[in-house]
């Protein structure tokens, strides 16, 4: 299908740069698909926006297939829309009625400052993961990959939590801007897997470290960041984590 | 045919075996105190990029990373899916480090050079032992040990694979040795960078100018030498697999700087996508070559068939890939499995609204599974619908995320009607040409992954663009840039002020100045999509040389209207992602011209460049060996003129034959 015939009406939050206040804008809209993605809908606003001589409302996307992690609306009050496992890129018209009004906002944390529009800095995460976020093997350094034998639940384990995109859903549905679920996903899968032992408290040490130091909150137990998170990253992973942090704690050999 | 004085390919003297061992030991080092004083520019961050960054880094070079995302880890790479070959013989099914070069050599229809593909191959099945070093969680067997799938084109299963999302489990793996070395300070990471121009000090490549995307101001950055990952071009066509940010810019500038950029019209289509929707369209979406495991594809016998694909009975359905291709069936090569489709199609068997479509068909692999779960659990009175549930969770477990994507893209549950496909653009075997070392003709500029033209020819086979991005990153450029940099451990740090770093500076800002100083009609977006169908339409699965002819004088009226007319709203310094796109669709332009130009050149059908004149009597891809057994790599003269430098292939290890897969 081609043609669209659902009106909407979207509430966008517009905001210059960091340093300046923001605002929502009204922007009335025809001709949408119920076949189009979320941002192919975003593509039609931006071009009626230049035909207007307005600029285009910044938005952060690249691989449309939900996998890259960039994209990032908060669209009617959660992170990535409506549905269930499903990141804003992914997310279709046909989950919206015709005469719908939208409210699209960025993702709202102080750690995460908005740059421009829907556009927010999140490099407070590849932050966390320059503090702990691997295994110590330069390259080179490999026996043969078969000479390590893994449970294969344990590697389904570890693949389930490292399936973690990236965005920063979890930190946006939390009332506490919480980046609990994304450091514990990667705490887990390297903590699951014979590969991370070596390093396992002192990751654990490291990384929850630089995640307080980014000023993310902390975790109350509300569950929404798993319950939003677009891969459905388990919260279990959290309780893990905050069994690999106490035991690091207790026998810490940290600086 | 004799290669052009002007290509010089630096392969190492010796039997193909041992070539890249004894290159190793006699290679040029620097010293671990020198490398220091050393900086490496990585532009890219996707598997080739994030690799060659840490182990650059690792070995002590200081090491400058860029990409134009808000993270290394959400390059491209992330969205590859379905595997990654190496050639470890783990299934005992009779594969070694030659026949995976003999398969991606044959794969490739024999337009590749011999010498870089079995360095891959060799290299091969160091990437899966770092990467299972790294924590890449890798299918495994109830026993502990590493799973394989098969790939096209391939009868062995050497396929290393995590789901449906390989591609993001090695890139995370990749991104963590990059962090870990930005967390040590070796690497210094600019987020949200775009390079803008290669700069040039005596003919050497001594640094970039950079766009910081969030500030809109441009950076000098200098280096003894420049290594550009920065992916394929298949955004030419405006719609295809690719990320939306995927651009060809920073591979442009450096052609425009001298590079050669090598075998441009060599595109892949990838058979199973999930088919075009409508005008407002923005990408298509991969269903991973793995499915072809699995899923069986068929048409209709009967034209303009329009019932329900799981409401035409079994003797009404074309198995046409495994009727023409008996030894392969479903798993024959990327190229002719879209030709295939193609054909079908526009004989008036296609399905779906559009017609553009033929069938991915799961029932089979439902029953069979099913009935394999019954027979481990000793069950013999199971019903035909709990036969069904029990396979479908198996097919659910392998490729779950796939058909999840598949549903949510179409609103259609695949686990209940067979899944619609048709050949999207995916991939680029072309690229800029580099030498054995991965150095282009800038000396001191090089090219890894996708960005290079090295290993695919002219068709990459499944599950070997992983390989060839995390070989070139890890194994490959940490040895061959010594060759380079040995020499240049006396030329210490070079200032940013050089008057080549104020020049380029200079000619980037005209530009963009220039393209938001038109203040014309029609957006940057409108001219892409314009660019994009006459590529697909003249340059795409099929050509010939009036469609290619016309292309080039329409492309050629597309630039000038687009240097009069684009419409680029917002500030020069500012968040600005229309400027961004402005300056890749101006290079994409140009880019396409060249590509109309080598296809036209080219007087033969091979692998992904089909010329409709030059087809066998079944209609395969009909090989001119004796006049194009060559690479082509253009230089850039002028606007509309190029120079066509050839090297030719020379196949010492390999017979040349007709490239079957009956």
């Amino acid at each position: 299908m081609s043609a669209g015939n659902m009106r909407l009406t979207l509430k966008v939050w517009r905001q210059s740069n960091t340093n300046t206040q923001g605002g929502f804008e009204n922007y009335n809209l025809d001709g949408v698909s119920p076949d189009m993605s979320f941002l192919e809908m975003f593509d039609i606003l931006n071009e009626q926006l230049i035909e207007e001589n307005k600029e285009p409302v910044a938005f952060d996307h690249d691989c449309r297939e939900g996998i890259c992690g960039m994209c990032s609306m908060f669209i009617n009050g959660q992170p990535h829309g409506p549905l269930k496992g499903v990141t804003t890129c992914q997310l279709h018209m046909r989950s919206f009625q015709d005469g719908d009004t939208i409210t699209v906002e960025p993702w709202r944390a102080g750690a995460f400052p908005v740059i421009k529009d829907l556009v927010v800095d999140r490099d407070g995460f590849d932050r966390i993961i320059s503090a702990g976020g691997f295994v110590s093997v330069n390259t080179g350094n490999a026996q043969d990959a078969n000479n390590l034998p893994i449970a294969k639940e344990d590697a389904d384990d570890a693949f389930s939590a490292a399936a973690c995109i990236g965005c920063g859903a979890c930190v946006a549905a939390c009332k506490n801007a919480s980046a609990m679920l994304f450091v514990s996903a990667k705490i887990s899968q390297l903590a699951l897997l014979p590969q991370g032992q070596a390093e396992r408290s002192i990751r654990a040490e490291k990384m929850v470290a630089q995640m307080d130091a980014e000023g993310f909150g902390n975790c109350t137990n509300t569950h929404a960041c798993s319950a939003e998170c677009p891969k459905e990253i388990s919260f279990e992973n959290i309780a893990r984590m905050n069994r690999e942090y106490l035991g690091a704690k207790v026998s810490s050999k940290a600086l | 045919m004799a290669t052009s004085s002007r290509l010089d390919a630096k392969i190492p003297q010796g039997s193909l075996e041992d070539k890249w061992e004894k290159y190793k030991s006699s290679v040029p080092l620097v010293n671990p105190a020198n490398k220091r004083n050393i900086e490496v520019i990585v532009v890219g961050t996707g598997l080739a990029g994030a690799s060659a960054a840490a182990t650059l880094a690792e070995m002590g070079y200081k090491v400058k990373a860029f990409c134009f995302q808000d993270s290394p880890r959400r390059a491209h790479s992330i969205a590859a899916q379905g595997g990654i070959n190496a050639a470890k013989n783990y299934q005992n099914d009779g594969d070694s480090v030659h026949r995976l070069f003999y398969d991606t050599i044959k794969g490739g229809d024999y337009r590749s050079r011999e010498a870089n593909v079995h360095r891959l191959s060799e290299v091969s099945g160091n990437i899966i032992d770092q990467c299972v070093a790294q924590g890449v969680p890798f299918a495994r067997e109830y026993g502990g040990l590493l799973s394989n799938r098969s790939f096209g084109g391939v009868q062995v299963q050497r396929t290393f694979y995590a789901a449906g999302q390989t591609g993001q489990q090695l890139l995370l793996g990749a991104y963590s040795g990059l962090q870990r070395q930005v967390g040590m300070g070796t690497i210094t990471m600019y987020n949200r960078h775009e390079m803008l121009d290669v700069v040039k000090i005596d003919g050497k490549c001594r640094g970039i100018i950079a766009r910081n995307l969030i500030t809109g101001e441009l950076e000098r950055h200098s280096a003894h030498a420049v290594l550009l990952c920065t992916g394929g071009y298949g955004n030419v066509f405006y719609l295809s697999t690719n990320a939306m940010g995927s651009n060809v810019t920073a591979a442009w500038k450096a052609h425009k700087r001298g590079a050669f950029f090598a075998n441009p019209c060599f595109t892949q289509i990838h058979p199973t996508c999930i088919p075009v929707w409508g005008e407002h369209q923005s990408k298509l979406t991969l269903m991973s070559e793995s499915l072809r495991n699995d899923g069986r594809i068929w048409v209709p016998k009967k034209q303009n068939d329009t019932r329900a694909g799981n409401a035409i009975p079994e003797d009404e359905r074309d198995y046409y890939l495994e009727r023409r291709y008996p030894a392969f069936g479903n798993l024959v090569p990327r190229d002719i499995a879209s030709r295939a489709a193609k054909e079908r199609c526009d004989a008036g068997y296609g399905v779906g609204t559009s017609k553009l479509a033929v069938f991915l068909d799961f029932s089979a692999a439902f029953h069979r599974y099913g009935q394999g779960e019954a027979n481990k659990n000793n069950i013999t009175n199971a019903s035909e619908s709990q036969i069904l549930e029990w396979g479908k969770a198996v097919v659910k477990e392998k490729y779950g995320n796939l058909f999840d994507m598949y549903k949510q893209i179409t609103g259609e549950d695949p686990y209940e009607v067979p899944m619609r496909i048709y050949p999207a653009v995916h991939y680029t075997m072309g690229g800029l040409w580099v030498d054995y070392n991965l150095m282009t003709t800038v000396p001191g500029l090089y090219s890894l992954g996708e960005a290079n033209f090295s290993d695919h020819g002219a068709n990459r086979l499944g599950a070997s663009a992983l390989m060839q991005g995390l070989a070139d990153g890890y194994f490959v450029i940490p040895i061959t840039v010594g060759a380079y940099l040995a020499g240049e451990i006396r030329t210490g740090h070079i200032s940013t002020d050089h008057e080549a770093f104020v020049k380029t500076e200079k000619e980037v800002k005209d530009r963009i100045e220039k393209l938001i100083s038109i203040q014309g009609n029609t957006s940057p977006e409108l001219f892409h999509r314009r660019l994009g169908k006459i590529m697909w339409d003249k340059c795409g699965m099929g050509r010939n040389e009036k469609g290619l002819k016309e292309a080039i004088v329409e492309i050629r009226a597309l630039r000038e209207e687009f240097w009069k007319d684009v419409k680029v709203m917002g500030k020069i310094g500012d968040f600005n992602p229309e400027l961004d796109k402005a300056n890749r669709v101006a290079d994409f332009i140009e880019l396409g011209e060249l590509m109309c130009i080598d296809a036209l050149t080219r007087n033969e059908s091979c692998g992904g460049h089909f010329r409709e004149e030059y087809q066998t009597e079944e209609g395969e891809a009909l090989r001119d060996d004796e006049n194009y057994m060559f690479v082509s790599a253009w230089e850039s003269i002028d606007t509309e003129k190029w120079e066509l430098h050839k090297e030719e292939l020379i196949y010492d290890n390999i017979k040349i034959a007709q490239r079957s897969y009956k």
